[in-house]
């Protein structure tokens, strides 16, 4: 199944594209779906709040066909 | 009156929104950037925002301080885009029927904001630019209220 992801900030940067759709196994987790699109570096891996469909969701949240994924790096609003 | 822009805000428009018979008070905070991180030289800011979901949270947030003060009312405007030094980047007008309720939910609202609205800060230095996250509210209040997401986590 495909999902769409979409990229903000240090994420965006990283991967080089705003949004882009992503073939998934059934059952994913969206925590997955993150660790494989950015691997720990040396320094770790960023903590980041996941969303789907302009919610968050908690990291075990299983991605359905269709789904607008999202992770939110760390916020600098205000 | 709840949402983003990428033009400059009038703080007086964004009172009006909340002004009413009933208000006692009307409280405004106003975000504005700043010319320096630590000794570095700040030159302007970038603000990014995922726009279809920091809308409905803002809103989410506006109507928590609502109904969680009675006979508040709280309008918000946050910029994206770029941000000039010593532009305004957020404004927050609260009104109460009395000033106290006012000076929580004012702090309430730009505190959620900080922790759960996907909008994303870039400073822009002389030579360079840098991705700057907020800390946590509860943060020691020593340390700097910003950190530096590249470096941390950069390739």
């Amino acid at each position: 199944m495909v999902v769409t992801v979409r990229y903000f900030a240090v994420l965006r940067e990283r991967r080089g594209v705003e949004t882009e759709d992503i073939q998934v196994d059934a059952d994913t987790t969206i925590s997955q779906l993150y660790a494989r699109l950015f691997p720990p570096t040396a320094a770790g891996t960023m903590p980041v709040l996941f969303a789907v469909n302009q919610c968050y969701v908690d990291r075990d949240h299983c991605l359905s066909a269709g789904d607008e994924v999202a992770f939110i790096p760390p916020l600098g609003g205000g | 009156m709840v949402g983003l822009t990428t033009d400059p805000i009038d703080p007086r428009l964004v009172e009006q929104a909340v002004a009413h018979p009933g208000a006692g008070a009307i409280l405004t905070f106003l975000g504005v950037t700043r010319n320096h991180f630590e000794d570095r030289p700040v030159t302007g800011l970038h603000y990014q925002a995922y726009g279809e979901m920091a809308q409905p949270e803002l809103q989410r947030i506006c109507e928590e301080a609502a109904a969680r003060w009675a006979g508040v009312r709280v309008a918000l405007l946050h910029r994206v885009g770029d941000v000039s030094v010593g532009e305004i980047s957020v404004v927050i007008a609260v009104s109460a029927p009395h000033r106290d309720d006012a000076y929580q939910a004012s702090r309430y609202t730009i505190d959620q904001l900080k922790q759960r609205v996907p909008i994303w800060k870039q400073e822009h230095y002389v030579d360079g630019q840098a991705w700057k996250a907020n800390l946590p509210p509860d943060a020691v209040a020593s340390a700097p209220s910003i950190k530096d997401v590249d470096g941390e986590y950069g390739e």
